[in-house]
């Protein structure tokens, strides 16, 4: 679905960001990318949407070269991402933001949002709320809301466990789980690797704007590499 | 929001009513400044689209306004009939705004500002400097030469009551414009990009060209009130176009709340208009105070009214939740 060949970005005119990375997601599954503070995740997921331009490589959605396309186009074609950080917005209600969300959209609005409230319940309670008065795993939803109601194809998340409880971590996994079920292919950055790895069909480990590492998620749970680097065991 | 309808169509009613009732007595002079505040009111309402909706901070407006004046002159000059001269005068702000919107469409607030500043003091240096085409200082039009006269089927406007009601009727299109502009699929846009941004991009706004249609927009109504204007005043010179001008509808928009097009309106009303009343009625003296007094009073709305007289109702619960976090 979404085809990664030797993609790299440089930031500026020197500090290169992704070195050439090569990844591949495939309809319906969950693929994590894990990796520590600069591997260059976050830069990969702005690159697919449009955010960055790539200098290299080439990257395809359903067999339709997507670089040098603009965000808008990309979220046209059923790419959604959720941005490092959430970027809901802030000053505007809950209705508001899912609405911006269905900018794009023909059809009924009202069907989009009940789905939406299907899979997050407590936004239907907060909808007339400014979303800033949100929890943080409020405002995680709602971000994950406003992307679902472009209908994606593909959902990009950035670190969607950033700041929650261990609670509401591993809700927002199930969460994750759960839009997997309904058919949404899935490409997730994270630093918490357990929690991806262990719903992850295959994970990409990325260093300093490499991929050192692939495999299926369960293996590399299990692999010493990963173990000592990123799960704190040994 | 029905009472905002029933104050604006109140509105509306007296500003058709009154020069009726004064014509003929010894305020018959209030209608020329109703007529300039008027053209105030059509040029807050421009600047709100991009200051007020979209967030971007513009200091040279009155560029635009500028523009689309003399355009309508120089045209006006060589014969072109009103109608004709105000269509050209759109067509080419619009172009100037979309032509300088482009390369500053990376630059937000106090950049944008800076960028936006400079434009309006080279326009009016520009127009200062173009003797062949602009007569310079001196104005328009040139010694021996005559705007043309505004006439709609036959009727010929000549009195300020004529130009009065031209003015009415083009900034109450401006204020419906406005309106739906607002409420409608680009006035969430342009919020949303006013927000954030790269969050408005990835839910698949496509914020360049919605940037561009705020800067068109505003161009537009700035051309209009220009063109009127220069027809009105039968003359135009570059003194008319100058930073504290443009410095004025940014604090119309502060006073009346940022982003709401009632606030606009009342925020033209006074800013234009009180000093003008105060000079009609207490004598040249108090024009000097002018900026003293709009001074001392958006000193006063900052801190007592941060969201203006008559906000919009979100950038009310804007504030609020942004004291909320500050506390």
């Amino acid at each position: 679905m979404l085809e990664c060949k030797s993609v790299s970005v440089t930031h500026g005119k020197k500090i290169s960001a992704l070195k050439g990375i090569s990844l591949e997601v495939r309809e319906g599954e969950i693929v994590a990318l894990i990796g520590g503070n600069g591997a260059g995740k976050s830069t990969f997921l702005r690159t697919v949407s449009g955010l960055h331009r790539s200098d290299g490589g080439e990257i395809q959605f359903q067999g339709r070269r997507i670089d040098h396309m603009a965000p808008h186009n990309i979220s046209a074609l059923g790419i959604a991402h959720v941005p490092e950080g959430r970027r809901i917005f802030s000053r505007l209600t809950v209705l508001e933001n899912l609405e911006l969300g269905f900018y794009l959209q023909r059809g009924s609005l009202k069907s989009a949002l009940e789905n939406i409230f299907r899979i997050f319940p407590v936004l239907k309670e907060r909808v007339f709320q400014s979303a800033g008065t949100l929890s943080g795993g409020e405002q995680q939803m709602l971000a994950m809301g406003r992307s679902l109601m472009s209908n994606p194809r593909l959902l990009m998340l950035d670190e969607p466990s950033m700041g929650l409880s261990p609670i509401l971590v591993e809700r927002i996994f199930d969460t994750i789980r759960a839009i997997n079920g309904r058919g949404v292919t899935v490409l997730l950055v994270e630093q918490n690797a357990k929690q991806s790895l262990g719903i992850a069909h295959r994970a990409y480990v990325l260093e300093t704007g490499r991929v050192v590492l692939e495999g299926k998620g369960a293996d590399l749970l299990e692999n010493d590499q990963i173990r000592q680097a990123y799960l704190g065991s040994s | 929001m029905k009472s905002r309808r029933v104050l604006l169509a109140l509105l509306l009613l007296a500003f058709t009513a009154f020069p009726l009732i004064v014509r003929d007595g010894a305020f018959a002079y209030s209608i020329r400044l109703l007529g300039i505040m008027g053209l105030y009111v059509i040029l807050a309402l421009g600047l709100n689209v991009t200051l007020g909706f979209v967030g971007l901070f513009d200091l040279g407006f009155m560029a635009f306004y500028a523009i689309g004046a003399y355009t309508s002159a120089v045209l006006s000059v060589q014969g072109v009939n009103f109608w004709l001269a105000t269509l050209a005068a759109v067509a080419v702000t619009v172009a100037v705004r979309l032509a300088l919107g482009a390369p500053v469409l990376r630059l937000r607030g106090d950049y944008l500002a800076i960028v936006t500043l400079g434009f309006g003091e080279i326009t009016r240096l520009v127009l200062n400097n173009w003797d062949s085409l602009t007569n310079g200082p001196k104005g328009l039009p040139r010694v021996g030469e005559a705007l043309g006269t505004v006439s709609l089927f036959g009727f010929e406007f000549t009195e300020n009551i004529h130009f009065y009601y031209l003015i009415l009727a083009v900034a109450a299109l401006t204020v419906v414009i406005s309106k739906n502009l607002e409420h409608s699929r680009i006035g969430r846009a342009w919020i949303a990009v006013r927000e954030d941004e790269i969050a408005a991009e990835l839910s698949g706004i496509p914020v360049t060209r919605v940037k561009m249609l705020a800067f068109a927009t505003s161009a537009f109504f700035a051309a209009l009130a220009g063109s009127i204007f220069v027809h009105w005043e039968r003359f135009v010179t570059p003194e008319s176009f100058t930073f504290w001008e443009s410095v004025l509808v940014v604090s119309m928009l502060v006073l009346g709340g940022m982003g709401s097009v009632t606030g606009a309106i009342l925020g033209a009303i006074l800013i234009s208009g009180l000093p003008l009343l105060l000079q009609a009625s207490l004598g040249g003296e108090m024009i000097r105070y002018r900026y003293l007094i709009f001074g001392a009073a958006l000193v006063a709305v900052v801190i007592f009214r941060p969201q203006g007289l008559l906000p919009s109702k979100r950038r009310a619960l804007e504030l609020e939740t942004e004291q909320e976090a500050a506390s």
